[in-house]
């Protein structure tokens, strides 16, 4: 199994959900996140004086898949969080070794 | 000692028109201050906003009383040209019920109340350049002493007939010289002697609540009606009217040449800049507007507006830490109104003299820049030198550590908001005493 992680913009969360839904992922957990890549945020300005704000907001969304279909998942993800601006986010997975669903005990692939 | 606009009824007859137009004025310009107290306490960061509030509505009670007690009497009693003073006026307990001065229409009581309502405000704009570091207690003290010693001698020497520069002809129609640079110029000779906050070019110091701030400065201009249109004390012969269209007109023209400047040099219209700009108008018309026209008018605005967006940045290049632009603003706009009514007096409204651009010649900026120089003189030192005596005597500023964690909770026991969780939320909560117990268990919240 594979943990699919994408930090991305905001505005994108109903794009991303609708493709996630389109390719059969049943669930997903969204979070909301703050933090900043090699643009390092954004600069306010109060009467002239300027502001760094580094920490932009942001949307953490992870879902758990099959191993076969971490690949496709993360194109899936890419193509609907992305806008072409600076600040779109990344998508990233890691392997995963187990995973429980509570209610009925079932593990692994079957848990998803 | 009358004020030293005339009007142009002969014979004083008590107006009721005019005494309830002017009750209203006096009602508006009061709402200033508290308008003032959330223009500022938006402006400034989480951990000062009562502060900030406080400052300027202690103003309320303190000069208040005070005018009542005997600034009433410095301003307006009779004069040697520098202070009046008149026994009748001391505690407003000599004055008759319907006593009218001569030539006016209106009962001395209403005249009192309008000017007790400019007193008011004064001090509180002060407030603005000494955000987040002044122990409450020095700053009523200053607050008291200042309208003593500067405001009531000053409002004597530009408003009452008798008074020194208003024999000299200098015009301040609403108060640009009398409330704005004698404000601005005691923030600068206070900020001198007590220094810079802690963190200043450093530390973000980001306004906490633009709404606040929004809220305040539409409060300042509806309150501002008051101050302007209510300055000719009455409206018989439409002049009153012209001031209320011209601080209309200033004031949006100076917010936009804000915002263009702001646009131009900074990138952005700003929610700040648009309610500073319309403040910034709204100084420099106070002056001046009596004696423009709706096209003067505007070009004060637009002048006033860049000059102060302007005049803002002086404080990094100087180095002296004028925290919310009192200088900038109310200094920088008020002798900008009052030079520029040397350029625009048409001669046609509230005075026969006329500017440079109306064939008047330099005579009337020459006048403005002798107002101009000896309030902003005078209220300069003079407070330089009260707020060097509080500093030697009682200190002027909270312990450093104080001003770093917050001066809401040293000087007021008190927070702006509950952000549950971020201010401790989660400590263990006493229960709620009933009253009785209340005395027998000072502890609270140890």
């Amino acid at each position: 199994m594979k943990l699919i992680t994408a930090v991305v913009k905001p505005h994108r969360l109903d794009e991303i959900k609708q493709a996630l839904q389109a390719f059969g992922v049943h669930g997903l957990t969204v979070t909301e996140a703050s933090g900043y890549g090699r643009q390092r945020g954004h600069t306010e300005v109060y009467r002239g004086a300027e502001y760094t704000v580094d920490l932009v907001p942001k949307i953490r969304i992870e879902v758990l898949v099959e191993d076969g279909d971490a690949e496709e998942l993360i194109e899936v993800v890419v193509k609907a969080a992305h806008t072409g601006k600076i600040g779109d986010g990344k998508v990233w997975s890691v392997p995963v070794e187990t995973a429980v669903r509570v209610r009925t005990g079932e593990r692994g692939p079957d848990a998803l | 000692m009358p004020p030293g606009i005339t009007l142009a009824a002969d014979a004083p007859q008590l107006s009721s028109a005019n005494t309830g137009f002017m009750l209203i004025c006096s009602a508006l310009v009061m709402i200033m201050t508290p308008g003032l107290a959330f223009f500022y306490g938006g402006m400034v960061r989480v951990k000062s906003t009562l502060n900030m509030l406080m400052m300027s509505f202690i103003s309320l009670g303190i000069v208040t009383i005070l005018w009542v007690l005997y600034g009433f009497s410095l301003a307006f009693g009779e004069s040697n040209g520098f202070i009046g003073w008149s026994k009748d006026y001391f505690g407003l307990s000599g004055i008759g019920l319907v006593q009218l001065w001569p030539g006016y229409s209106i009962p001395i009581y209403v005249f009192a109340v309008f000017q007790l309502m400019f007193a008011v405000i004064t001090p509180a704009l002060i407030s603005g350049a000494l955000a987040d570091r002044v122990k409450f207690t020095a700053w009523a003290l200053f607050t008291a002493l200042w309208v003593t010693v500067v405001y009531f001698p000053v409002a004597h020497w530009v408003w009452a007939s008798d008074g020194w520069l208003f024999k000299k002809g200098v015009i301040d129609f609403a108060g640009g010289t009398a409330v704005h640079i004698n404000a601005g110029a005691a923030a600068l000779g206070v900020i001198l002697v007590i220094g810079k906050r802690v963190g200043f070019k450093k530390d973000p110091m980001r306004p906490h609540s633009l709404p606040l701030v929004m809220l305040g400065a539409g409060l300042l201009w509806f309150g501002w009606f008051g101050f302007n249109a209510g300055s000719w004390l009455g409206n018989d012969d439409g002049v009153g009217a012209v001031m209320f269209v011209n601080t209309q007109v200033a004031t949006a023209a100076a917010m936009l040449a804000w915002l263009l400047y702001e646009k131009l040099r900074h990138g952005s219209f700003t929610t700040l800049g648009a309610a500073s700009g319309a403040v910034a108008g709204l100084v420099a018309i106070t002056p001046s507007g009596g004696c423009v026209s709706p096209l003067g008018a505007i070009a004060i605005g637009v002048i006033a507006g860049v000059l102060c967006a302007m005049a803002i940045n002086l404080k990094y290049r100087f180095g002296f830490d004028d925290s919310l632009d009192v200088v900038g603003v109310h200094m920088v706009g008020g002798i900008t109104g009052s030079l520029l009514v040397g350029l625009f007096a048409t001669g046609g409204v509230q005075s026969t003299a006329k500017g440079l651009f109306y064939g008047g010649g330099l005579d009337q900026l020459g006048k403005q820049a002798l107002g101009v120089g000896a309030v902003l003189g005078y209220s300069l030192v003079v407070s330089a030198v009260l707020a060097l005596a509080l500093d030697k005597t009682i200190g002027m500023r909270v312990p450093e550590d104080d001003e770093v964690s917050g001066i809401d909770q040293v000087e007021h026991a008190e927070t702006a908001y509950d952000f549950s969780g971020a201010g401790g939320g989660t400590a263990p909560r006493r229960t709620v005493a009933v009253p009785g117990e209340m005395a027998a268990n000072k502890k609270v919240d140890a």
